[in-house]
């Protein structure tokens, strides 16, 4: 609990102290800031986004890594879903720079726009949702399958009775990781976006340039608001999540 | 007849699996499928489920040819070693599972459920999750669950398999009497014979992807078709080129007989009520058992001179293990 309060518990409350060192009003006027305000909507609005995205097809990749007995490009797929967590960020933004900015080679060019956000997020999130589903994919008992199909149950509503409830906790574990790698994304999606105010600019961002016009009231205000909303959001997964397993 | 396997065989890359097995299950009765490790025993069970595909071959069931349908279309309750528990839903949701997947009213399946829970003795236990319950507890569920949807045929691989000794004696011995009330045709698998010669009405040997023999209690251990089903339905010791039970030898101490042998007592264990005599004769060791009363009577110990030869009337194969008296069952 100790290790806990120092880790987590005493940054929390400092932000949350700073962000309220200018009382209700300042706090209120920085995060209704327009360009503040659309830096958020943008940022939680792609997360969310990209953490739907991850929920169908980490679980879809999962499925095949392991299921799939005779794919055979599965030593690679195993190699490349952790592409996104060995690289450093910024060097990913350079990547994604390369081949989808305006030299790209693929011909398709989506530098400055709320793509280039979207994109940015759906590659550092991409393996959270595949990698929390796999190992209890891997672990599930086939035979508890077999006797729901000798039970009459269909292929879909095996997948849905019996699979899903046990994959569930796993996915929503995954999407709360995805959601808040996404919330707090910064080196991928810089180079890329263009950090163009009301349109590609991500909260990080917002945050950093605060902190260079010495604003840091300002700065940990967005930061408590960004920490409010990820905290609904976990608490939100979490609910939504034993209702599923529940209902099976 | 209730199920009808014809020539069924199954390869598992180059391992076979079950080579040509043709079996008649008969209806309404226990039948156990009987053999060692690796035998085949489970993979046969499968089948008939449609869990796994035959290679070659047919199977039907209550007449109807099942070899091409699917595990869902065929009706039949299965049950698994390590339960195959759903472990997010309740005991009782377990138990429903296949009713609801049939669309039955509510309430109905709420009777069903309720009667099934009581006829496993599980009724107190409705609200709990698999987790919450022994082994024999949810294996008694699952075993609930498969009888839920009124299988044609009830299948059970090594059910008790997973448990401890003493759970396994009660729960086999209350399954042999809830066969005698829900009278549905049933196959379990074992590989424990003590297990089989108990509870089953037919055996069904097999070993190596093959049926050894079939047939009663009573015929497989006093008519044994060949040496491997002998020395697998129980204890066997061998005396000249004889193979016999051991407690189908006697002892005497009187004057040698020409079909006796003479040997010499070199060992005596006593096993409860059983006493186990080990009989060195000049080219073999015997082991004979025999009561406490009759060994008592016999007033002999360690290192007395005796004479062995087998009870009349007693089938004893030949110990060099002719294999062209195996009888291939139908
Ligand atoms: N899916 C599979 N893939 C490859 N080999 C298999 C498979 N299933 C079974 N086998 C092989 O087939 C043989 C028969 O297996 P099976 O499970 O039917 O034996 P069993 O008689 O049930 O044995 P046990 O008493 O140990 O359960 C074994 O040698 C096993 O290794
Ligand atoms: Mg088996």
């Amino acid at each position: 609990m100790l290790w806990f309060s120092l880790l987590v518990l005493i940054p929390l409350t400092a932000v949350i102290v700073t962000a309220s060192g200018n009382g209700w009003v300042e706090f209120w006027r920085a995060v209704t800031n327009e360009q503040t305000a659309a830096a958020i909507q943008l940022t939680v609005g792609t997360a969310f986004l990209v953490t739907l995205v991850n929920i169908v097809m980490g679980t879809m990749i999962a499925w095949v890594l392991v299921r799939d007995e005779r794919f055979f490009g599965k030593r690679a797929l195993e190699v490349l879903i952790d592409i996104p967590f060995a690289l450093p960020t910024i060097v990913a933004g350079l990547v994604l720079l390369s081949l989808y900015g305006p030299d790209s080679p693929l011909g398709v060019n989506i530098a400055n726009t709320r793509v280039a956000v979207f994109l940015a997020f759906l590659f550092v999130t991409l393996p959270f949702v595949v990698r929390t589903v796999q190992p209890v994919l891997t672990e599930l008992d086939r035979e508890a399958e077999e006797a729901a199909a000798s039970l009459g149950a269909s292929r879909f509503t095996i997948f849905r009775r019996i699979i899903l409830p046990s994959l569930t906790p796993a996915i929503a574990a995954g999407a709360a990781l995805s959601f808040a790698r996404g919330v707090s994304e910064y080196g991928s999606l810089v180079l890329l976006s263009g950090n163009l105010p009301m349109r590609t600019e991500v909260t990080s961002v917002r945050i950093l340039s605060s902190i260079e016009n010495d604003n840091l009231e300002s700065a940990a205000a967005v930061a408590a608001v960004l920490l409010a909303i990820s905290f609904v959001v976990i608490v939100a997964v979490d609910v939504i999540q034993r209702r599923v397993v529940r209902r099976g | 007849m209730s199920i009808e396997i014809k020539n069924v065989a199954k390869r598992f890359g180059g391992f076979v699996a079950l080579d040509d097995v043709s079996v008649s299950i008969p209806s309404g009765q226990l039948t156990a499928l009987l053999g060692p490790s690796g035998g085949g025993k489970s993979t046969l069970l499968r089948i008939i489920a449609g869990l796994e595909r035959a290679d070659s071959g047919r199977v039907e069931i209550e007449g109807l040819d099942a070899t091409d349908l699917p595990p869902q279309k065929r009706n039949v309750g299965f049950v698994f070693q390590h339960y195959a528990a759903f472990k997010h839903l309740s005991v009782h949701r377990n138990v429903a599972f296949g009713l609801e997947i049939r669309k039955r009213p509510k309430a109905e399946i709420r009777s069903r459920v309720e009667e099934l829970l009581a006829l496993v003795h599980l009724e107190q236990f409705a609200d709990r999750l698999p987790s919450q319950l022994s082994g024999g507890q949810r294996q008694r569920m699952a075993l609930a669950r498969a009888l839920a949807v009124q299988p044609t045929v009830l299948l059970l691989d090594e059910p008790f398999g997973a448990l401890d000794a003493k759970v396994r004696k009660e729960l086999r011995e209350w399954l042999r009497r809830l066969h005698d009330e829900v009278h549905v045709t049933t196959v379990f698998v074992t590989h424990d014979q003590e297990e089989a010669l108990e509870v089953a009405d037919e055996i069904v040997v097999i070993n190596e992807g093959r049926v050894e023999q079939i047939g009663s209690p009573d015929d497989l251990y006093d008519q044994p078709a060949n040496d491997f089903v002998m020395r697998f339905l129980g204890p066997v010791t061998q005396l000249g080129d004889r193979l016999v039970r051991p407690h189908d030898l006697q002892i005497h101490t009187g004057a040698p007989d020409p079909a006796d042998v003479t040997g010499r007592i070199t060992r005596i264990t006593r096993i409860g009520f059983e006493i186990r005599a080990e009989i060195t004769t000049s080219d073999q060791i015997v082991t004979v058992t025999l009561t406490r009363n009759e060994f008592l009577s016999l007033n002999v110990e360690a290192g007395s001179t005796v004479q062995v030869r087998v009870a009349p009337q007693i089938h004893a194969g030949s110990a060099t293990g002719n294999r062209s008296e195996i009888l291939r069952a139908t």
